[in-house]
């Protein structure tokens, strides 16, 4: 397969995956911090995206799995293997509830929001990136 | 103060589009679709497949982008956006949010959809910890404090 090949189905599967967090109004942090307010302004979309999401990639994998030794473009699938529950896992984890609940972002749901013409979203990412880059040598 | 409007089908049809997406990443690239990994991937120092997770992004940017100038003639308010936090609470956010991901290796689309669908109890658990702690800190910050 091609490098170009590669690139272009990269890309449109980005796409694909940027269009279904706009359609699923993942993009807009005031729906996502309206599905966590259960006691206000309460906005149950958020579980129609991840739900969908859910059993469509469920249902996907396994069929994938099923039916191809390998994938099309590689010679292996490259899948996490770790089992490990440790502090790392839950602070980590912990501290991504904390942020999301006060910005209403998420890596997935800033992403497609970068040319849509907010301010706000490229702050965040910006800071998302600083985080990541700190976060390598914790 | 910042309602939204309840959008099941246009949700589950994003969430099946999301789904989509994964089922083919892992198809083609033989590859996760998550969001933290796809992104450290392209900081240096890059990975060796820093290109494709670039591509990845570069359409995930530009397909919604470009989608919504489209929606603009055809709909009124193509794409509902509403950001409720302050400057300084996005940039404390943000380095929350990229600390938080990249110790805990994932985030809503690593963890929350592609881990759990493998049935995976490092993401079972770090989907069910962030879930409770971003209800918590909603809570927090809008009927508490």
């Amino acid at each position: 397969m091609t490098q170009q090949t590669k690139l272009l189905s990269a890309f449109l599967i980005g796409g694909l995956f940027g269009l279904g967090i706009l359609i699923g109004g993942m993009a807009n942090p005031a729906k996502i911090m309206n599905f966590f307010d259960l006691a206000g302004t309460f906005d149950p979309s958020l579980i129609f995206v991840m739900g969908g999401a859910l059993v469509t990639t469920f249902i996907g994998y396994r069929v994938v799995f099923a039916r191809l030794p390998q994938p099309a473009f590689e010679p292996a699938y490259d899948i996490p293997q770790s089992r490990l529950i440790d502090a790392r896992l839950i602070g980590g984890a912990t501290l991504f509830g904390i942020g999301w609940g006060i910005t209403g972002f998420c890596p997935g749901g800033a992403i497609p929001g970068l040319a849509l013409g907010h301010a706000d979203v490229w702050v965040f990412v910006a800071a998302l990136v600083v985080g990541v880059l700190v976060g390598r040598r914790v | 103060m910042f309602e939204t409007e309840f959008t099941p089908l246009a949700s589950l049809a994003g969430g099946i589009m999301i789904g989509l997406a994964a089922t083919l990443l892992m198809a083609l690239h033989g590859r996760i679709m998550g969001l933290t990994g796809i992104i450290n991937g392209v900081l240096p120092p890059l990975s060796p497949d820093w290109a494709m997770r670039a591509a990845f992004l570069a359409g995930a940017i530009l397909v919604p982008g470009v989608a919504a100038l489209f929606m603009q003639g055809i709909v009124e308010n193509p794409v509902a956006f509403a950001s409720p936090a302050a400057l300084p609470v996005l940039v404390i956010g943000g380095l929350i949010v990229g600390l938080g991901v990249k110790i805990g290796s994932g985030c809503t689309s690593g963890h929350g959809i592609c881990g759990i669908a493998r049935l995976s109890p490092r993401s079972i658990v770090a989907t069910g910890v962030f879930m409770v702690v971003t209800a918590a800190t909603v809570y927090l910050t809008r009927h508490v404090f």
